[in-house]
């Protein structure tokens, strides 16, 4: 005899698949452990570089110790310091580090310009794509410095020789960075745009540009190590008076002067620039930009 | 017994309809085999019909059309909207979609803004009302990573409410979840749909899923896709995912899916 199925069709209390999926949320949600700020700025952000540079100074100063060289060949890191706060104004460094700097942010704000008219441009017309992108991959891998004779002949030793070189340097990482931002746009988001009722601008301004930022913000970052790097060969080799002071100049000069003293100090002195425009503009902002979409460890 | 098959009814051709599909085939590509070959659906406005097939059966690609996102290569697809305002169809993917740069609360309120809300204040305030809908108001400021699967979804839920489509249209919405998140969200939608009188057309390869939700389930054919054969749901909802009336009914389906599966290993 078939015994009575009693069919449970009483459906589930609100208040009970209300606290199932607060449950599920609570669980799903992954944990936040927030160290103090002092911990994670300083321990792990600040210390480490730090300390790096310390130990360099260190075994610098081990290597000087230890005669390996003559002076005037490796100087020490004392020898160094000496010779750019005595000489510090003999070889204008106070109007050299102003020129090339001005001169290295005009040359990547032109390179920006015309490497995103340039960048979008090419993402968007496949056959412009096909004919300019392996040349601009060959200018990226090539020293911008080989132009430096050739903006000589052309332009003289003149402030347009030394943008030249740096547009050609710069350029090219700025327009990869962009294709490359534009290329990676997932195909899902232009869909969900597109179904949302974005369409040009609209979609321009709330889908696209944000979802190219990341690789345009490493192809600006990349721009301005070019550019510097293009900067300083530039104008150590187109040394002139009309030119005015700047950091390369002033490392020609010190060459002139077999003065290793003060190279070592300019090089220094070119390196900080460097890495410290780099941390206080790009580094921040793609710090950032990574970290609010999860794709660092914050 | 509470369901009934219904094979071949063509009674709602003279009814209102949220969509109508008239002959709709779709060809990739020039000479190519059909991905879907003559379909036929009405759906009647906050009817909730879900569409079923294996791979290749072309329901993805259906969906796209009815979006607009893609052209049907003939036939005719009809929104016919409300009043005078062109019908409209929202569309939800597997993957939420959400946008990584906003968080969850500007995500609303960025499909609130092209639909057209200007004022700030509504807009968030709306976003705030659309997120409490799908139990999420307190997410508001989340950004998209700091959600789970499940709540992604919900999200992007809110995000096509905002959207006052006339269609929802479901694209395996849940298929990336895991079963007990998965039976929350089923939970969740037939709430909002009984409460907001919703039209809902949700494709999937889950018959249980299908058995669940729908009121009517279409089984398409693959290679290409065409209606098999459709049933007329009528458990009363809230149905649960174990109930008895609800496996027998996949037990049905299953055993047609299988049989249309198994026409194309000969």
């Amino acid at each position: 005899m078939a015994t009575e199925v009693v069919e449970d069709l009483v459906p589930e209390p609100e208040a009970e698949f209300t606290s199932l999926e607060a449950g599920l949320d609570a669980l799903e949600t992954a944990a936040e452990s927030r160290k103090p700020w002092w911990r994670r700025v300083l321990l792990a952000k600040v210390l480490p570089p730090v300390l790096a540079v310390v130990a360099l100074l260190l075994i610098w100063d081990l290597l000087v110790l230890a005669q390996i060289k003559p002076a005037w060949v490796l100087p020490g890191p004392a020898d160094v310091w000496d010779e750019l706060t005595s000489n510090w104004s003999t070889y204008q460094i106070s109007a050299a580090i102003w020129d090339s700097v001005s001169r290295g942010v005009i040359g990547f704000a032109i390179s920006v310009v015309v490497g995103t008219v340039l960048g979008l441009s090419i993402a968007r017309i496949p056959w412009l794509r096909a004919a300019i992108q392996p040349i601009l991959s060959g200018l990226q891998s090539l020293p911008s410095v080989a132009w430096v004779p050739i903006g000589i002949m052309w332009f003289g030793i003149t402030s347009g020789t030394i943008y030249t070189v740096v547009l050609l340097g710069a350029i090219p990482s700025v327009t990869i960075g962009l294709i490359d931002g534009v290329d990676q746009i997932p195909p899902i988001y232009t869909r969900v745009g597109r179904n949302l009722g974005a369409r040009g601008l609209n979609s321009a301004r709330h889908v696209l540009f944000p979802a190219v930022l990341p690789g345009y913000v490493s192809g600006l970052k990349q721009g301005w190590a070019f550019s510097w790097r293009s900067l300083m060969a530039a104008e150590l080799i187109a040394v002139s008076p009309h030119l005015g002071p700047g950091v390369g100049q002033a490392m020609a000069e010190a060459g002139d002067n077999n003065d290793m003293a003060m190279a070592f100090g300019i090089l220094i002195i070119i390196l900080v620039i460097g890495i410290g425009i780099n941390a206080a503009f790009f580094a921040p902002i793609e710090r950032r930009l990574l970290r609010s979409r999860g794709l660092v460890r914050s | 017994m509470t369901v009934t098959a219904t094979v071949g009814e063509e009674l709602e051709a003279v009814e209102p309809a949220a969509v109508r599909l008239t002959g709709v085939t779709k060809t990739f590509g020039k000479g190519g085999v059909p991905v879907l070959d003559g379909i036929d659906l009405s759906v009647a406005p906050g009817e909730f019909v879900c569409l079923l097939g294996a791979s290749g059966c072309g329901k993805s690609t259906l969906l796209n059309l009815i979006a607009g996102l893609d052209p049907a290569s003939s036939g005719l697809i009809e929104l016919p909207g409300k009043g005078s305002r062109p019908g409209h169809a929202a569309l939800m993917f597997q993957e939420s979609a959400l946008f990584p740069w906003l968080t969850a609360g500007r995500n609303v309120e960025l499909a609130l803004k092209l639909r057209g809300v200007r004022a700030k204040a509504e807009r968030r305030e709306e976003a705030q009302r659309l997120l409490g809908l799908v139990r999420l108001g307190s997410a508001y400021d989340k950004r998209v990573h700091e959600l789970s699967g499940g709540m992604r979804q919900r999200v992007a839920l809110a995000r096509s409410l905002a959207q006052q489509a006339d269609v929802l249209l479901m694209d395996e919405p849940f298929a990336a979840l895991d079963a007990i998140t998965r039976d929350v969200l089923h939970e969740e939608l037939v709430k909002l749909w009984s409460e907001t009188g919703l039209t809902v057309i949700f494709v999937t390869h889950n018959v249980r899923e299908a058995a669940r939700l729908g009121q009517r389930v279409i089984l398409l054919s693959s290679r290409p896709g065409r209606i098999a054969r459709e049933w007329r749901v009528e458990i009363p909802q809230p149905r649960r995912i174990e109930d008895a009336a609800v496996t027998d009914l996949t037990r049905q389906i299953t055993a047609e899916l299988h049989k249309e599966i198994s026409r194309h290993g000969n």
